[in-house]
């Protein structure tokens, strides 16, 4: 099928994953308002309102499939018909899928409300699936806010919790401060062009718009908002606070999801706005990756708390990425994607058995208290034991695949020093990660210490094993998953090869 | 038409005129299947027994024997069994076609990094079909002798798990098509080794054995993975085919790289055949069951040395130092292992020295350029070699049993233990006696055809020298004397094991019995063979003037023709360069006259031998209290080489790796990485002094930085 981007209607097919998924978002809200709160009780139509959710999005999925076969005559329109809109599709549907499922009991625990917070999930991944394949950067700054106020939410949503409510506040006056930054990029970047669409921006640029102060000023402008958003250190200080004080559900899925939005979005903006001036932006991408591997590596060797030490992981695994982004060649971008499905499987596994010993509440987040876990619930613990792995970058865990693939990207363009430096740094991660394996193994609990009480429905299980198992598979098979991420960052081509050939010049 | 007829025609159009190889992957796939299923059965058997154990439960007395106990029985036989008749059945077909290239299979790209490409291939030439025969047909018959040898054993599946993986590994040693191939068999059939060697590792003792067979062996190895490298630098490729074909003008004669190729080659070599100086792992290795000596430590393993040295003989015609060597260390194993043999009393460690022995003899014979006659005798000792420990498995099953039953405590296994015993078991006590005759030379039987052979190549070498003929003359005079101590100590053997009065005891005596059949009839087999192994290869002369006489013996030379497509061009080489070429043409008084000298002192020396053994006093082991002195002290010390070994080498290596733990590992190492590990954690504390949760703060860094990029990219 093609689409005629003359007719109203062909939008309509354009945007078809993110509306359905809308309606869908709309739909649960109704659902959940249906049932009357019983004060201190979860709603009785918990399970229902999940797997509804859980439904839409393989009712968005299937849509997101459909559109492989739909190519449309306008390659400069608002929204992008390509490959690698619909691959990051998949990532936030996974990541969003997956957070649902794992985070079950966690909701019935803490009786949240399962309506609201179904449909802000769902809210956000309609705003990061816009960020992914929108070519305009009003559209793009409305989907970022559709994205984070969701996140703003879904942090401050425990209102009980006094850490949950302080999260939520830190995050959205620092996310309204990077907001402001991002949005004066944008206007700067229009005044400097003419457009705000990523396209004409390109081409203005090619026509001899370079280095001027006003567009330098914006491109900055858009970087350091993009910073933030990707939580690139010293843009990051917000990311731990909040991940540590969100619920854990909340915290899982802004770690992986909201975190791959934002990459999504940083790649098409950079890459497909800005290869211009490549020459101009690669450093600072440079020092942003190079710092935010160090610093938030190092920090995560200090944490005892393991929900902290995730949420420096998450910025350290960010550091990692940017790597990719900085690389800019067409399988460094395919790498990227590769790590940002890899890692939200990893993420949320790893947060979901952090709920189940933290007895879907926010107790027992010392590493201590996981003691003899292992033992104690060989599965679960086999089963952490393969995310800890595969986050660190394990051989035969996707983990590795993952930061092979990227370190090949990043040798395609010569970064010697960003590889060096990546290497070096996922041997210093190993440390914080093992010492949880550690912990759960090798060492006993306390005597008189009560074994830790599990709540693991059948469901979470099935989830994490799949997880985990997936996270096996494409250890040993990345080939057709890779496949898919190179196809999907073919249209990008190769930027730094270009520009470097320029410096050559 | 059917899909037999189809099958028949497409046999029979293969020969004559080409060979088309017969599903010589299933040759292969066979014994790997049986692992999998004997060691499916066995981890099966292993829980189970497993369970019970913990459960406190008495082991369930089955109805007879459970499932994963008698399944083995067939399965590891069979595989063995089905691959042997393929073998034969692409032997039949090769023998029908004129072959004159090796027939390369290639399955799959197995190594593609940069310009190496290695291919999973195997290749099928006369060479390895002789290999592949004797590895399947031998190790079809041990296989069925260890189903009555091992019946009792706990371990049961496992032992036929490891034996067809061994058996597995051997032919991909054999088959392969390039050195990696050979270099994957080299390291498999060690590892089965040791798994065998160490079969019952609760015992200490012989889990050390496996442990230093494995540890010797890595000694060869490395050489061979040198070798490797050389090669692969020298030609860029690894394939048998190009390397053997490019060599002559490659590798310029006699020049460094041809002499450090064969000199590594031959490190490996004497890792796994045994040779001086590192045979030592072999005696040893007698810990494992009997049947495991007989296939791997003597029938088929320790011969992958001589393989490789004939299957590379291209590249040692290049290199006369390295051929030299092959020849001297071939040579001086072959006396000095047959001297330790005669004052040993345990009966697997004279056989375990007798191989060691004649493992030297073939080295010398493909040392000295004649391939065949080398290959010729690995072949024949394997059908009597194999015999004599199937035979002294036998004999160790029945006096185990004796002594078990009266619970005495003498060692099973000891000489002086035994005696009288053909009186109980008289078929044991004939295949073992031919077995005797075949190794101590005597006309018609197997090893008179084929250690002359090598003799007398020995000997011609001398002759044609190329600068070495007075070492040739040397290793010549140590070869005929090594072969006198053969048979003196193989017949030492044969009269105090089964001839005089029984040592035993009366009580044991009655409990002695004969083998049952799964083991007698593979004895009887391999005993034929023996006797008539030795016809294969008979110098023209010799068959026209006696057996032609009786018209017996259709060929004259077989082997040597058969294998010349194989040899040819390292001949030709040698040729070329020496003028000359150890050779089967008759010298002096002709093949018969110098034949039947060989036979004559042999004869000798074996009555001779047997009428001062019968004449000597032998007691019981525990009643031998009177000290050896002299040589003979020092034989039985088998040389004080493990002594010499243990403080030499295995002492200053012990003190070395101490020093290194505790000072280079324990201080220098673990406290840099401790020391890191703490900066590391240090600046870790001091980033997160930053996170002060003032949103202020955050603020504040936030705008400084993005100054920053602001600043970097606009000015």
């Amino acid at each position: 099928m093609t689409l005629d981007f003359v007719s109203r209607a062909d939008f309509i097919w354009a945007l078809l994953p993110e509306i359905v998924l809308s309606c869908w978002a709309m739909a649960i809200l109704l659902v959940g308002v249906w049932e009357k709160e019983r004060p201190g009780l979860p709603p009785r139509n918990l399970r229902l309102l999940a797997w509804l959710s859980v439904a839409g999005l393989a009712a968005t999925a299937g849509v997101n499939g459909w559109l492989y076969g739909v190519s449309g005559t306008d390659a400069s329109g608002m929204i992008a018909l390509d490959s690698f809109r619909l691959f990051a599709n998949w990532i936030f549907l996974l990541g969003a899928a997956l957070t649902i499922l794992v985070s079950l009991p966690y909701i019935a625990k803490q009786r949240l409300q399962a309506g609201e917070f179904y449909t802000l999930v769902l809210l956000a991944t309609v705003g990061m699936m816009v960020m992914a394949g929108t070519r305009n950067l009003i559209l793009l700054f409305l989907a970022i806010e559709t994205m984070t106020i969701s996140a703003y939410v879904l942090t401050a949503y425990h209102r009980a919790d006094r850490r949950s409510a302080e999260a939520g506040l830190k995050y959205f006056i620092l996310g309204a401060f990077s907001s402001a930054f991002l949005l004066y990029g944008i206007a700067l970047t229009w005044g400097a062009t003419g457009s705000v669409n990523l396209a004409e921006i390109a081409q203005t640029i090619e026509a001899g718009a370079g280095f001027t102060g006003l567009l330098m000023a914006g491109m900055a402008l858009l970087g350091v908002g993009f910073a933030f958003k990707v939580g690139a250190v010293p843009f990051h200080m917000w990311a731990p606070d909040a991940y540590e004080g969100a619920p854990s559900p909340s915290t899982a899925f802004m770690a992986a999801a909201v975190k791959a939005a934002s990459f999504a979005a940083l790649l098409r903006v950079f890459l497909e706005a800005f290869p211009g001036l490549y020459e101009a932006w690669y450093p600072v991408m440079w020092w942003l990756a190079a710092l935010t591997m160090l610093v938030a590596n190092l920090i995560a060797l200090s944490q005892s708390s393991v929900k902290r030490m995730l949420a420096y992981s998450s910025v350290a695994h960010g550091g990692y990425l940017l790597v990719g982004v900085t690389a800019a060649n067409e399988f460094a971008t395919a790498s990227v994607l590769f790590y940002l499905l890899v890692y939200t499987i990893m993420t949320i596994g790893a947060f979901g058995i952090v709920m189940i010993v933290s007895g879907h509440g926010e107790e027992r987040l010392q590493v201590d208290d996981y003691a003899g876990f292992g033992w104690q619930q060989p599965v679960l613990g086999v089963l952490l034991t393969i995310f800890l792995l595969a986050l660190a970058g394990f051989p035969g865990t996707a983990g590795f695949m993952a930061k092979i693939f990227l370190l090949q990207g990043a040798v395609e363009s010569q970064l010697w020093t960003l590889a060096i430096l990546l290497a070096l740094t996922t041997v210093v991660s190993y440390y914080y990660y093992l010492r949880v394996a550690w912990y759960m193994w090798m060492r006993s609990a306390d005597a008189g210490e009560p074994a830790i009480p599990v709540v693991a429905p059948g469901i979470v299980r099935f989830t994490l094993i799949g997880s985990a198992a997936v996270m096996i598979y494409l250890g040993v098979l990345p080939g057709a998953v890779l496949e898919g991420a190179i196809s999907a960052a073919e249209h990008f081509g190769v930027v730094a090869g270009e520009a470097f050939m320029g410096l050559a010049r | 038409m059917t899909g037999l007829e189809n099958a028949t025609v497409l046999l029979l159009q293969a020969s004559p005129g080409g060979y088309d190889p017969i599903l010589p992957g299933l040759i292969l796939l066979l014994p790997l299947l049986g692992f999998l299923a004997n060691g499916a059965l066995g981890l099966i058997g292993g829980v189970r027994a497993a369970e019970e154990l913990r459960s406190g439960r008495e082991p369930a007395r089955h109805e007879g024997r459970p499932l994963t106990h008698t399944l083995p029985t067939w399965i590891g036989p069979a595989t063995i069994g089905l691959a042997f008749v393929l073998t034969t059945a692409n032997f039949m077909a090769m023998l029908g076609a004129e072959l004159t290239d090796p027939i390369v299979r290639s399955y799959w790209m197995w190594m593609a990094t940069g310009t190496l490409g290695v291919e999973a291939a195997i290749q099928l030439d006369q060479l390895s079909m002789i290999m592949m025969m004797v590895i399947t047909g031998v190790g079809f018959l041990i296989h069925v002798f260890s189903v009555g040898y091992m019946k009792d054993d706990p371990g049961y599946p496992r032992y036929f798990a490891y034996l067809n993986l061994f058996v597995f590994f051997m032919l991909i040693l054999i088959m392969g098509a390039n050195f990696p191939m050979m270099f994957v068999g080299w390291e498999g059939v060690g590892l089965c080794s040791y798994l065998l060697i160490g079969f019952w590792f609760q015992d200490r003792e012989k889990a050390d054995a496996g442990k230093k067979a494995f540890i010797v062996n890595r000694i060869g190895d490395f050489g061979f993975l040198l070798a490797i490298f050389l090669l692969f630098v020298s030609f860029g490729t690894l394939d048998y085919a190009t390397i053997f074909d490019q060599a002559p003008e490659v590798l310029t004669y006699g020049g460094g790289v041809a002499t450090a190729v064969t000199l590594f080659l031959l490190l490996g070599a004497i890792g796994k055949s045994a040779q001086v100086p590192l045979y030592v792992w072999l005696p040893d290795a007698m810990a494992g069951p009997t049947p495991v000596s007989a296939l791997i430590h003597a029938a088929t393993m320790v011969t992958a040395g001589v393989y490789l040295v004939a299957r590379a003989g291209v590249l040692f015609a290049l290199a006369p130092v390295g051929a030299a060597a092959v020849a001297t260390i071939g040579a001086v194993t072959a006396l000095f292992a047959a001297t330790i043999a005669l004052q040993q009393y345990d009966i697997k460690k004279v056989l375990a020295y007798s191989t060691v022995s004649q493992l030297g003899f073939m080295f010398l014979g493909v040392g000295v350029g004649a391939y065949a006659a080398g290959v010729f005798h690995l072949m024949t000792h394997a059908f009597f070699k194999a015999l004599l420990f199937l035979g002294a498995g036998a004999v160790i099953h029945s006096m185990h049993h004796a002594l078990h039953a009266t619970h005495k405590d003498w060692d099973a296994q000891d000489m002086r233990n035994m005696g009288g015993l053909r009186r109980y078991m008289p078929v044991t006590w004939v295949t073992m006696a031919i077995a005797t005759v075949a190794i101590a030379g005597i006309w018609p039987f197997a090893g008179f055809f084929s250690k002359d052979e090598i003799i007398w190549y020995a000997g011609t070498a001398a002759g044609v020298g190329g600068g070495y003929g007075a070492l040739f003359t040397v290793l010549w005079g140590m070869a005929l004397a090594a072969a006198v101590l053969t048979a003196i100590y193989m017949t030492r053997l044969l009269v105090m094991t089964f001839h005089g009065s029984n040592r035993t005891g009366d009580a044991e005596a009655s409990h002695l019995h004969e083998a049952p059949l799964t083991m007698i009839v593979p004895l009887c087999i391999l005993a034929v063979l023996s006797v008539v192994g030795g016809w294969l290869n008979v110098p023209g002369s010799v068959r026209n003037s006696i057996f032609g006489g009786f018209g017996l013996l259709p060929m004259s030379d077989w082997l040597d023709r058969w294998l010349q497509p194989v040899t040819q061009s390292a001949v030709d080489i040698r040729v070329a360069e020496l003028g000359g070429y150890a050779s089967s043409a008759p010298v002096g008084g002709g093949h018969v006259l110098w034949g039947a000298i060989a036979t004559g002192v042999a004869l000798v020396v074996v009555i001779l031998t047997a009428r001062a053994v019968s004449r000597q006093k032998i007691v019981p082991a525990t009643q031998d209290t009177v000290p050896l002195s002299g040589i003979r002290k020092h034989l039985y010390h088998k040389w004080y080489v493990d002594e010499l070994y243990d403080r030499v080498i295995v002492r200053p290596v012990v003190r070395a790796s101490r020093f290194s733990w505790r000072w280079i590992d324990q201080i220098l190492i673990d406290g840099t990485v401790n020391a890191v590990g703490g900066v590391a954690r240090g600046f870790g504390w001091f980033g997160s002094l930053f996170q002060t949760g003032q949103v202020t703060t955050y603020a504040f860094i936030l705008t400084l930085s993005a100054l920053a990029v602001l600043g970097a990219l606009i000015f």
